[in-house]
């Protein structure tokens, strides 16, 4: 029970003249804002007219779409290691490995689909990847007018290489698959391979 | 939809007085504020038990945001739960991280460099400005002041993009990890975070100018909603709430954790009416204390920050031996200071790679308990005074 010398009787402060009309709080509030105005009439402004200029972003490290890199022969540098599709959180990454047509490494993704929709674009993959192939870009507009559309497989993930590039070279463009580092056995060329996929 | 709601557990002291003055019998009706209703912050459902003007009673509504945040964690490693803990509260995704990450740390005895140490703090702290910036200029929008909300938001967004430039996201970070923080900072970043704070910390006198010492403002958020220190320490509330109530409890100097005691700041508190800045007519423990101890709050972070970004040492940022961590068996619980409040992580592990039991003590769940309490016989126009300096965050109510 609360006892009453507890009780603490608040008194409303008497008001002035000034105050109760309100128009002097109002004028300083209007002060304020109007030296503002002024000052953003010199200056330039701070919102842009999106999607005619569009945000800078720092284009090493943005989270955005994501791509697949080519290595220098213009294929696929991806060498299907699961090693994205594992460090997933939220699991959007599904890959169908197949023998490699080519000689420097064992396998490539045949199939390579991310799913945008489910990715939360934590950047785990561009971690985990050995070679570098998985990157995210500095794009953030993704649209789409379907879910399937959304699940973007790899000839979608190559054409935003190919469209980045410009702007974001790769990481480390070097490492491609496991040739160079000596541990793999040599398997036998083959000739009837995609010269690019 | 709103007769499945009457509790039978409602007080009925007052209501007869209440139902016949004189010969007119005045009728009660239910409301539902929320949970699309802008002042609720999300989607929070506030049923009102009204009597005309007068609100008898105002029961919360919650779980419309439920994404079994701690159930993920039972099925992920630490680190890929890492981004999850960003969507809780993701108005201050830092604090989160950091507050996962030092659980997971402690279960598994992992040191921290001093690096990564000063790094979290600089951005936690970052943070809090954000998160309170937020608060305030949502705050002001509850109140009918759209003008400081728009200054708000202007400063957020350049601390977002200091926030980009670090870590590569605006909003979700998973930048404090386990073991420290994902990647060290760009080159020229501590001299453009220096030249912010130089420019933000004259703007919070423009705040108060505007807003927090406005008669009109004043007059509203103050002498409204009051918790007792009571009160408030009996419904575990913790953050900028408690302290507005006159408690001087913060996490962060009475439990130290990632090298908090090396910096010096102050912890602020509600006033009384005439104190020092404050307006009269407010009482400790109202609407406007709880507004005003985030202002405060910014400029100590302003300070530790200062003090972070002079002191940086130089190492690692990432602790050796954390790629393919198993759990010990064994429980850890650890709080830290969110911007609203204690967010504690319950992690036990059973001596695999994935938690056996993760729990998270979100601190707008526990502040939000008050709200029947606080919420009584006022007017109908001071619910939103009420709710809004809660600043609740939906996301981690119902994580």
């Amino acid at each position: 029970m609360i006892k009453d010398e507890d009780i603490l009787n608040i008194e409303e402060p008497v008001l002035s003249a000034a105050e109760r009309l309100y128009i002097p709080q109002i004028l300083g509030g209007l002060k304020i804002t109007i030296g503002h105005l002024a000052k953003s009439l010199t200056k330039s402004t701070v919102t842009i007219q999106y999607p005619e200029e569009k945000l800078e972003v720092r284009k090493e490290v943005y989270r955005g779409v994501h791509r697949l890199n080519r290595d220098e022969n213009g294929r696929v540098a991806c060498v299907a290691c699961f090693m994205c599709s594992t460090a997933c959180p939220a699991d959007c990454i599904h890959i169908e490995a197949g023998d490699s047509p080519w000689d420097d490494r064992e396998k490539y993704p045949i199939k390579f689909d991310l799913d945008e929709l489910r990715c939360i674009f934590c950047g785990m993959c561009e971690e985990a990847c050995p070679v570098d192939a998985i990157e995210l870009t500095h794009e953030y507009d993704l649209v789409g007018r379907t879910r399937e559309q959304m699940i973007l497989d790899k000839e979608e993930l190559l054409a935003i290489y190919d469209r980045t590039v410009q702007d974001k070279p790769r990481k480390n463009p070097r490492i491609t698959g496991y040739a160079g580092t000596g541990n793999r056995p040599s398997a036998a060329p083959k000739t009837d391979g995609p010269e690019a996929s | 939809m709103a007769d499945t709601v009457v509790e039978p557990a409602i007080e009925k002291g007052l209501e007869p007085e209440r139902r016949e003055q004189g010969d007119v019998r005045t009728e009660e009706m239910l409301v539902n504020m929320g949970p699309q209703h802008p002042s609720t912050h999300g989607v929070l459902r506030v049923v009102l038990r009204t009597d005309g003007e007068l609100v008898l009673d105002a029961i919360p509504h919650i779980g419309y945001l439920h994404r079994c945040a701690e159930k993920i964690g039972e099925s992920l490693p630490p680190y890929q739960y890492i981004p999850y803990t960003d969507r809780m509260d993701y108005l201050a995704g830092m604090n989160n991280n950091q507050a996962f990450a030092i659980a997971v740390e402690r279960l598994c005895g992992i040191e921290v460099p001093p690096r990564a140490q000063a790094i979290r703090v600089i951005f936690s702290e970052f943070n809090r400005i954000a998160s309170h910036l937020v608060a305030l200029g949502t705050y002001g929008l509850d109140m009918g002041a759209f003008t400081p909300f728009l200054y708000a938001f202007r400063e957020r967004e350049m601390i977002l993009d200091l926030f980009e430039a670090a870590c590569g996201a605006r909003l979700t970070y998973s930048y404090p990890t386990v073991g420290g923080v994902r990647s060290d900072l760009p080159d020229g970043w501590v001299e453009r975070c220096l030249e912010f704070l130089e420019y933000f910390e004259p703007k919070i006198d423009d705040y108060n100018n505007l807003l927090s010492f406005n008669h009109i403002f004043v007059k509203r958020a103050s002498n409204v909603g009051v918790i007792s220190r009571e009160d408030a320490i009996a419904f575990g509330l913790t953050g900028p709430i408690l302290r507005a109530s006159g408690v001087r409890w913060d996490l962060r100097k009475v439990q130290p954790y990632d090298g908090y005691e090396k910096y010096d700041f102050d912890v602020p508190i509600g006033e009384p009416g005439g104190v020092g800045d404050t307006p009269r007519g407010v009482v400790v423990g109202d609407c406007w204390n709880r507004y005003f101890v985030r202002v405060l709050e910014m400029i100590q972070s302003i300070r530790i920050m200062r003090q972070a970004l002079a002191e940086l040492p130089d190492g690692d940022i990432m602790a050796k031996k954390v790629k393919n961590l198993k759990l010990p068996v064994g429980e850890v619980y650890v709080e830290v200071e969110n911007p609203r409040g204690q967010l504690g992580f319950y992690v036990l592990g059973d001596g695999s790679a994935i938690p056996a039991r993760v729990k998270a003590r979100g601190p707008s769940f526990c502040n939000l308990s008050i709200i029947r309490h606080v919420a009584r016989d006022v007017l109908l126009a001071d619910v939103p005074a009420i709710i809004g300096s809660f600043d609740v965050v939906m996301g981690e109510v119902d994580r």
